[in-house]
């Protein structure tokens, strides 16, 4: 039987088409970015023009937003060239938002940029890191003195809020997740709302307990302790969510297995969430550290190396950024800034830290990490098989 | 007893030697728990019972050391706007208006930043850009306060001053942008009743709690479910559509308890302010004029040489700004957990 209609058939393509040409499936296409420059650059022409010849004098700030704004009625208009309000509202809603993004990033890059300069004076002389102010006057230049004692201070008072709150806060932590009910709920609920709580409460606080209530002196262990109670919630808000983060079908493995909670907690859920935690505890040591009005009020002010926390006024760095700031002295306002640049720094490097040890979700492993994860599991394997052999032979 | 040709186990309970109904007994499920576990139960509990009698120590122990100056003070604490402890006259009227004022207008500035900033991280950016914006943002949260503080001193306040004339020549008619007995428009007027003002402190504190208000608020955008994103995607949304109709009413909760949580950070910020602001003791609502206080610069400031007495009122003044963030914390993280669930991720 032979039909004669034409039946849809699949036919292999033509040797000879020509090279196919690859569609472009990207969403921005070419004369997107045209228009998004030529709106820019229109925007940015047309604030020089305003702020010259129709305002008077705006300040770099006023520019900054006289050219924003243009840009975005131009922006505007050039879409509405080609498309429709929809895609015109669309297009004006990512700049606006992009916008708002680079102004956050601008706003950060600023400051930070700001302290090192003006810091740069102070950093460059070796005295400033090795030196205490014992021998500076308000009037010495900046050869003389230094805040190593500052630098030491903020060690020791680190040093003592992290003993505390690293086992406290990640235990609390473990609990909230592994116990039900509404008495965890409820312990969340206070931590975080105690994430706010104002630093200067906390150190009220210990100063009224501490100093007030059991008799110390100013120094460095109360000033440890007030920057531990603003650091407990951090932490543990911090540490909780990322213990949120270990898989359940982990957890519920280890429990099939025969472990119980301790053991289950141990060996799965607190190694999976390693580098989460170590991120948790970096990141909070950065907001302890760089803490001053606690330590305003507990630690008291000295310009003598004390590396004693039990006595004796304990300077932090922040502490002395702020005392130096507030002085008349060109040169101490320098020596301000040389303690804010050098807190800063010390801030990215823990960030840096952070980073590099951590930052990856829950069970996700560093090549490092895995190489070690299949030798051990290698070594188990053969274990595994030299007892099997012992059994068998025996 | 008789063979019914049941199995030996059914025959068991079919016929209970006591000839009463079969035995039913249901096994219970709950684990043994073994002593390690025992112990470690018990330790998780102790640890979180010390958190919350530390956090809750803090109020107690504010309230006894500043009860001698609120019982001397009474009601006239909340009203009186003058700070002077030895003369008996004191009170919190000034200083946490100018908390309010402060944070309002940190508020102000820092939610459309972080709006912007959390939809440009959850929706916008680039894989690899997102990683890097994310960790800008963290950076930001953890850059210490006595550098904003020094930033907003010797930078901002500078630049800011023609912006606020500007302001209160434009939008003067606004009755707290104006500054009375002020010419705007007179440009040989001195500038020094712009300097120091509630507005600059404001924006300062804005960038300081602008990362926790956008990192909360980026959580909850990016849980926005994707069946409802291409939902809206294939009924021809534009991606600002889809933002506006999924992303935004799924994330209003975290919006909100974002913003309230900035709010109250911004109240009990400390440093920065107090670096700023040149102290004045009367409820200033002009809040491009020069002179504001806030509770925490107050403590900060009168905390070198006190009597008793006078630190007993700063422990007042204290307790106040304690117990109003942490009634705003918690409406904040109330708001914010209802929003997330507590779950254990299945991944």
């Amino acid at each position: 039987m032979t039909t004669t209609t034409s039946r849809p058939t699949t036919r292999t393509p033509v040797a000879d088409a020509g090279p196919e040409v690859r569609r472009a499936t990207s969403a921005g296409a070419r004369v997107d970015r045209i228009v998004l420059l030529g709106g820019l650059a229109s925007g940015i022409s047309l604030a020089v023009l305003l702020s010259t010849q129709v305002l008077t004098d705006p300040g770099p700030v006023g520019f900054v937003v006289v050219a924003y704004l243009c840009f975005l009625a131009v922006y505007g208009v050039l879409v509405a060239l080609g498309d429709d309000l929809l895609v015109v509202r669309d297009k004006i809603a990512q700049v606006v938002i992009a916008g708002l993004a680079g102004l956050a990033l601008m706003a950060l890059v600023y400051v930070v940029l700001f302290t090192l300069f003006r810091g740069r004076d102070a950093l460059v002389n070796v005295n400033f890191f090795v030196e205490d102010m014992s021998n500076a006057g308000p009037l010495e230049p900046l050869s003389v003195g230094g805040i190593a004692h500052a630098a030491a201070g903020t060690m020791i008072e680190i040093a003592i809020a992290l003993a505390i709150t690293v086992p406290l806060g990640i235990t609390t932590a473990v609990f909230l997740n592994e116990v039900r009910g509404p008495f965890p709920r409820f312990v969340r609920t206070v931590c975080e709302a105690m994430t706010a709580l104002p630093s200067i409460v906390a150190g009220l606080f210990i100063y009224a307990a501490v100093i007030l209530g059991l008799g110390f002196d100013k120094s460095g262990f109360a000033a440890g302790l007030a920057i531990s109670v603003m650091m407990l919630p951090i932490i543990i808000r911090a540490a909780d969510v990322v213990l949120r983060l270990v898989p359940g079908s982990l957890r519920e493995a280890s429990l099939a297995m025969g472990a119980g909670q301790w053991r289950t907690v141990w060996h799965i859920v607190l190694p999976t969430a390693r580098s989460g935690l170590t991120t948790a505890v970096l990141l909070g040591t950065a907001r302890g550290m760089g803490e001053t009005s606690p330590v305003l009020i507990t630690a008291g002010f000295g310009s003598v190396l004390n590396l004693n926390p039990t006595s004796g006024p304990m300077v932090s760095l922040p502490l002395a950024a702020f005392t130096f700031s507030g002085s008349p002295e060109p040169t101490m306002i320098s020596r301000g800034f040389g303690a804010a640049a050098a807190l800063l720094l010390l801030v990215f490097v823990l960030f840096a830290l952070a980073r590099v040890f951590g930052g990856r979700p829950a069970g996700d492993l560093a090549p490092r990490q895995l190489r070690r994860r299949g030798e051990e599991s290698r070594r188990d394997a053969e274990r595994f098989l030299a007892r099997r052999d012992r059994g068998a032979g025996s | 007893m008789a063979d019914t040709g049941l199995p030996e186990f059914l025959e068991d309970v079919l016929h209970d030697p006591d000839g009463g109904a079969p035995r039913e007994r249901i096994r219970s499920a709950r684990a043994r728990r073994d002593r390690p576990d025992v112990v470690f139960g018990v330790g998780l509990r102790v640890a979180a019972v010390t958190v919350l009698l530390i956090m809750t120590t803090i109020g107690l122990f504010l309230f006894y050391r500043g009860s001698i100056a609120l019982g001397q003070a009474g009601p006239g604490f909340l009203t009186t706007q003058e700070w002077d402890p030895n003369g008996g006259h004191f009170g919190i009227a000034a200083v946490l208006t100018g908390t309010l004022l402060i944070a309002g207008v940190a508020v102000f500035f820092a939610v459309p930043l972080a709006v912007g900033v959390a939809l440009f991280i959850s929706e916008y950016a680039p894989r690899r850009i997102r990683g890097f914006m994310v960790n800008l943002v963290d950076l930001m949260a953890a850059v210490p306060s006595v550098v904003y503080g020094l930033w907003g001193l010797l930078l901002l306040s500078e630049q800011v001053i023609p912006v606020a004339r500007w302001i209160s020549a434009s939008l003067g008619w606004i009755p707290f942008l104006t500054i009375p007995d002020v010419d705007p428009n007179d440009p040989l007027a001195t500038e020094t009743v712009y300097k120091s003002s509630t507005f600059l402190a404001g924006i300062v504190v804005a960038l300081m709690i602008m990362p926790i208000v956008s990192s909360i608020m980026r959580e909850s955008f990016s849980q926005a479910p994707a069946g409802e994103r291409e939902g809206a995607y294939a009924l021809g949304a534009t991606k600002w559509g889809m933002i506006r109709t999924v992303v935004i009413p799924f994330g209003l909760g975290g919006m909100i308890g974002g913003t309230m949580l900035g709010l109250g950070r911004a109240m009990g910020e400390t440093i920065a302010v107090y670096m700023i602001i040149t102290p004045l003791f009367e409820i200033q609502p002009y809040i491009l004029r020069s002179g504001t206080s806030s509770v925490s610069a107050l403590i900060a400031q009168k905390f070198g040489a006190s009597t008793p007495f006078e630190l007993s009122a700063l422990f007042a003044a204290g307790l106040a700004l304690f117990a109003l963030t942490l009634v705003i914390n918690f409406s904040a993280s109330a708001v914010i957990a209802r929003t997330r669930s507590g779950a254990v991720s299945d991944a």
